[in-house]
């Protein structure tokens, strides 16, 4: 509950058209609660009475309110609708832009999976939530209370006869309602295992082969199955026991009714329409009981998730600008220092990423950084942009913190070619020119050769043209990293980190990559991620990490000799038959 | 119902998304929704008997349903209105009593509804899920696993939804409104009439804002997909919008599509509530003609208080079926088409089996022998033509080319994921189409290029090499891998619970976990696809030393990016563009200064200058 009055204030904007939803809603339930009275006098009066005129007045009264009241329905409808989807929109919304000024270090623990579910599924359910509660929500437990109110001033001694089984089905289903909510989620969980189940056993499709899994896979299968059934069959019972549960105890109303109703109209204690005009309430109130159970549902699940749109929400990015923040000069060299960098990643207690790191990257130098799987090699340039912030120590960009200038303008400088290659819908030229979207045609071309990407994008059905489907799909690994390369140096970065980005290109390529990139980048700092020994021999620095510390840095010549890691590494990927023809 | 969209909802989302624009609506009709009603009717078949059982208490049910009304009328009639109320109780006590077995017919046919329902789902469930795993691979490489996910979780969905909502509410609907109509006909023949005024209005009402309800639903869906596709995308590319500092740009983009939503939303809404209304008022409709000519019949002497009351009863329980009619309608719509997909995936032909299929004999000893063996994933492409090759037993054999040769084809022939066009494969002199599938892939081990791990802990994903392995061999099989150590650190070590897709691993730990996996497997023909290639290289050359214990005595096939790994290979097979090229040792292929030669010294490229 709590969590969704925090969400109120999404509403707080509407109040006005709110307000006027609730009018005309009230609106309706008055005229719901006139009619069995109108009844009543058509018979009394009318019927009993002998007065034709009585039973067509009040029949013409009767039609024009339903008009009214029609009419008054269509309008409450506009006005949730319209609150409902605005505060799905403003939401969603609000979402989005906290996701956008996320840091790396937010991204990390939320996957998009579950951003998204916020996103679409919990918005619409926050979106029903308040349309329900504009119209049906708030007319249920009204217009039982009026129908009640109503008994009383019909006869208030009938009235008080009903009202212990009134609150005996009140009883029932606050009870039901409490025991709802859990047998529901469990429901949930037992989908959610089935659909994983069904989900792996999709996706890991060859390895269920290959192992001939098929009858294991099956019986797994099968117990989950059963077990989402056998909570199924559990809550469609429980369902099942509650509505007649609650019908009982109106019924026996009606029973009282006719029966202490009849004994006291020949005393002339009541009148017959009284008796069908409580007949007509006491049915009015057993119509919302439904309402009311499903009410508690949507309440519960929109419950869930505000729960988890709030946790979005109240995230603050990792990585936020200082309030006072120095301009960084102007001019393309950038010389970048690392000073006694500690570093570990939130929310993780697995200890230092970075150990006490110390770098120095000169302008137009190209370092490369090399080392296992684990040892803190993308740790290390994602410090430089300020991806993340560091524990401990300084990251410099001519001798200026990164923490004290905008990141924005950090990010000016910068040209990157992430690990996971990310392209974009829309054509191959979008994408490349996707960080300086008024590119022209030669700047495109120019990139996408400098990445050795030119002849095969022509080579694509449409060239430059060719539209990207669904993450790339329709391209292999090496030539969306090759776009990805040529998207970032298009921005002639005077900054430029590669994490890992030729691994899926072969050698010979790569080669011509680097070629193209020392004549398209002279002055620029350039940070080079590699596994492959091969990629990072010509950089004018090679750091070697294991650990999260800097091992050994030098050229390739000097870490031949003085680095044993270094060598190790060498021997492991181009020792053998080689030496001698390098000899 | 707060959890309900988990993984796959992005999967949904991601369908969507791939799809775009040209996304259809959501209410679909099925292309023959007769015969997806009956074989969905015949999951039913088996509890015929029970299922007649249920009938009888609808009939009853029903029945009284009627009779109460009545009985109403009765008490103003014959007792309240002539004020003799003396015998009223027995009136009473008898209303009671059909009120309490109408409850209780109630409450039973839901009762025994619930299991034979959710039985005949989980039957359902269980036939899509078995014949799933008949498929061939062909199929799933023909169908994305994002795609296939959304597809069955949707259509199931779609079908539980709509027997939840129960099956037996449909024919209750129907019979009672049935039912109804007869009971006014017997009561009074002008009363009755009026009613059969409002049912074509009814039926005239539902059917235009159906009309418009689907298209506004149709438009509100296209917009939802786009938005999750600008959503899904901006949010998964993140890193790179930030970092080419496009955030203002992203945001422009989903605030237009925002706001288009809100439109598309408001626009399907309005007609879809506008039902609600409108039934309602044709509800009142009905009980003030009722009770306005019943009143005039009454003064005429044609009716009497009492039918005036029990009308008034039968109108509100004439509305509420039509009412759930209507609400119906799409659901069944929607569960008939869900249904006939599914049942298009049961009837796929399953992976055929060979027709001998005897047990290769044990020992096996791993001789693989390809004869001039040609395929193609589509008969006139090529992939792989008239190939021979020859694996001694015992030998490890490396594939290797440029990406595309035809290194991984290789390994589905010989897996049998794929069957040859032409040519014929031996293992130890048998043709492997006349050896069964199953016992096959049991002699073969294989670590697959993309690594798969369950949502299950460590312990168990090693195990799924070998079901009735112990811990200890778990344990072993991890340390022949390398890769005890890091599951040493993991917080529950052995038994830590490795989240979807294994995020809390990293690719190498992945691969390291899954050659385990292999290891435990203990095969005769090990097969290694790129095994190693997400592992950096001094973790590889430790891994390199434990594979080659496993490889010892068993003939392995090798498929590797780098070079470095397949030093040691008996024989390297060169492949280009599905044809051998070259073959021999790593020093006689380096002394024959062909295209291996250039292969291998392009990663040297400068480094002699």
């Amino acid at each position: 509950m709590n969590h969704i009055k925090k969400l109120l204030h999404f509403v707080k904007p509407y109040w006005r058209r709110s307000l006027v939803a609730l009018t005309f809603l009230i609106s309706v339930i008055a005229i719901d609660l006139t009619i069995p009275r109108l009844i009543q006098r058509i018979i009394d009066q009318g019927i009993n009475g002998g007065d034709i005129h009585v039973v067509i007045n009040t029949t013409i009264i009767m039609v024009t309110i339903s008009i009214l009241q029609t009419l008054f329905a269509l309008a409450n409808n506009l006005f949730s609708i319209q609150v409902g989807e605005s505060v799905a929109r403003d939401i969603r919304e609000a979402l989005f832009l906290k996701i956008q000024s996320f840091s790396f270090g937010n991204l990390d623990h939320l996957n998009t999976g579950q951003l998204m579910v916020r996103l679409s599924s919990d918005t619409t359910m926050i979106q029903r939530m308040t349309q329900v509660s504009l119209r049906i929500g708030t007319r249920a437990p009204l217009l039982m209370l009026g129908s009640l109110v109503l008994m009383f001033v019909t006869d208030s001694r009938l009235a008080l006869m009903i009202v212990p089984v009134l609150v005996a089905t009140t009883i029932i289903i606050l009870f039901f309602v409490s025991r709802m909510g859990p047998l529901f989620m469990t429901v949930q969980k037992k989908l959610d295992r089935l659909n994983t189940v069904l989900q792996e056993n999709i996706a890991g499709v060859r390895l269920v082969k290959a192992f001939v899994r098929e009858r294991y896979e099956s019986s797994r299968f099968a117990t989950v199955n059963e077990d989402y059934t056998d909570r199924n069959i559990h809550v469609m019972r429980f369902m099942a026991t509650l509505s007649p549960a609650m019908s009982v105890f109106v019924n026996i109303g009606m029973v009282i009714v006719i029966w202490a109703g009849g004994i006291q109209s020949a005393k002339d204690g009541v009148s017959v329409g009284q008796i069908v005009a409580f007949l007509n309430y006491l049915h009015t109130t057993m119509g919302p009981l439904g309402i009311m159970v499903m009410l508690a549902n949507v309440v519960a699940a929109a419950t869930a998730s505000a729960e988890r749109i709030n946790e979005v929400l109240e995230t603050e990015p990792e990585v936020k600008d200082k309030s006072t923040l120095q301009t960084m000069p102007e001019g393309r060299a950038q010389r970048i220092r690392f000073e006694g960098v500690d570093f570990h990643y939130n929310g993780t207690n697995d200890g230092l990423v970075l150990n006490r790191v110390n770098l120095d990257a000169e302008p137009g130098q190209t370092v490369a950084i090399l080392g296992a799987t684990g040892a803190g090699k993308s740790s290390i340039v994602n410090l430089v942009p300020r991806f993340y912030d560091v524990a401990e120590g300084r990251v410099t960009w001519n001798g200026m913190d990164v923490r004290d200038v905008k990141q924005t303008d950090l990010l000016t400088h910068l040209g990157i070619v992430p690990q996971e290659t990310i392209l974009f819908s829309g054509t191959v030229r979008d994408n490349i020119r996707y960080g300086k979207p008024d590119a022209c045609e030669e700047e495109v071309i120019a990139a996408a050769q400098a990445a050795q990407a030119h002849d095969f994008i022509m080579n694509l059905p449409n060239g430059y043209d060719t539209r990207i489907e669904e993450r790339g799909v329709n391209l292999s690994g090496g030539q969306k990293q090759r776009i990805a390369i040529a998207r970032a140096l298009l921005l002639k970065p005077s900054v430029l980190i590669l994490d890992d980005a030729t691994s899926s290109v072969d050698v010979e390529t790569e080669t011509k990559i680097q070629d193209a990139m020392k004549t398209w980048l002279q002055d620029s700092t350039s940070f080079v991620v590699a596994q492959r020994i091969s990629t990072v021999l010509h950089a004018d620095k090679i750091v070697v990490v294991d650990e999260g510390k800097i091992v050994a840095q030098g050229t390739h010549g000097e870490l031949m000799k003085s680095s044993a890691v270094y060598q190790e590494i060498y021997d492991s990927q181009l020792g053998g038959g080689v030496k001698l023809e390098a000899e | 119902m707060s959890e309900r969209t988990n993984s796959d909802n992005t999967a949904g989302i991601r369908a969507a998304m791939g799809r775009g624009p040209m996304r259809p609506g959501k209410i679909e009709k099925a292309g023959d929704p007769r015969r997806a009603l009956a074989r969905l009717a015949s999951y039913l078949r088996q509890y015929k008997y029970t299922l007649l059982l249920v009938l009888f208490f609808v009939l009853a049910y029903i029945s009284l349903g009627l009779l109460e009304p009545y009985l109403i009328g009765r008490a103003i009639d014959g007792y309240i209105s002539t004020k003799q109320v003396d015998t009223l109780w027995k009136l009473a006590l008898l209303l009671l009593t059909v009120y309490l077995f109408d409850n209780g017919f109630q409450a039973a046919s839901s009762w025994v509804m619930a299991r034979i329902s959710q039985d005949a789902l989980r039957r359902l469930r269980r036939d899509l899920f078995e014949h799933l795993q008949k498929l061939s691979i062909a199929y799933f490489d023909r169908h994305s696993a994002g795609e296939l996910m959304s597809r069955l979780t949707n259509d199931i969905d779609a079908i539980n939804q709509a027997v939840s909502q129960n099956v037996v509410s449909l024919v209750a609907s129907v019979l009672s409104l049935v039912g109804i109509v007869i009971a006014m006909f017997v009561l009074n023949m002008y009363l009755a009439l009026s009613a059969l005024l409002v049912i074509p209005i009814m039926f005239w009402f539902t059917n235009f804002i159906a009309r418009y309800t689907r298209r506004g639903f149709r438009d509100l869906q296209r917009e939802l997909g786009e938005i999750n596709g600008v959503m899904e995308e901006s949010i998964s590319g993140q890193r790179v919008v930030k970092a080419f500092r496009r955030s203002e740009s992203s945001i422009e983009r989903f605030r237009a599509i925002n706001q288009r939503v809100y439109k598309a939303g408001v626009n399907a809404n309005t007609y879809a509530l506008m039902l609600m209304p409108l039934t309602n008022v044709l509800g009142n409709f009905f009980v003030i003609v009722l009770v306005g000519l019943g009143g005039y019949l009454a003064l005429q002497g044609l009716a009497t208080i009492g039918m005036i009351a029990t009308f008034i009863a039968y109108a509100q329980n004439f509305i509420q079926p039509l009412r759930q009619l209507a609400n119906m309608y799409n659901a069944i719509q929607a569960a008939l088409a869900g249904a006939e997909r599914v049942f298009e995936v049961i009837d796929m032909p399953a992976e055929i089996d060979a027709a001998s299929n005897s047990p290769l004999p044990v020992p096996v000893k791993g001789a693989v022998h390809f004869a001039d063996v040609s395929f193609g994933y589509n008969p006139e492409q090529l992939i792989i033509k008239n190939m021979s090759l020859e694996a001694k037993a015992g030998q490890t054999i490396a594939l290797v080319g440029p990406t595309g040769a035809g290194k991984t084809t290789i390994i589905n022939l010989l897996t049998r994921f794929y069957e040859i066009n032409s040519g014929s494969i031996n293992i130890d002199g048998r043709d492997i189409r006349d050896i069964s599938k199953d016992d096959l892939r049991q002699k073969l081990g294989i670590v697959l290029q993309d690594t798969f791990l369950f949502a299950d802990t460590v312990m168990e994903n090693i195990r799924y090499g070998r079901l009735n392995a112990t811990d200890e061999e778990c344990i072993e099989a991890a340390k022949l891998a390398d890769a005890d150590h890091f599951i040493q650190q993991m917080p529950h070590g052995y038994h830590t619970k490795l989240s979807e897709r294994a995020s809390n691993l990293s690719a190498g730990q992945r691969q390291l976990l899954s050659i385990a996996r292999a290891i435990l497997a203990n095969p005769s023909v090990l097969i290694l696809d790129e095994a190693t290639s997400s592992v950096d290289t001094r973790t590889e050359a430790r891994i390199q030393k434990s594979l080659l214990r496993l490889m010892q005595g068993r003939t392995s096939f090798v498929i590797a990016h780098r070079l470095s790994t397949i030093r040691d290979a008996d024989n390297i097979i060169v492949i280009k563009d599905g044809e051998i090229v070259e073959q021999g040792t790593h020093q006689q292929l380096l002394d024959a200064k062909g295209f291996f030669h250039h292969l291998y010294m392009s990663q040297f490229k400068g480094l002699a200058i």
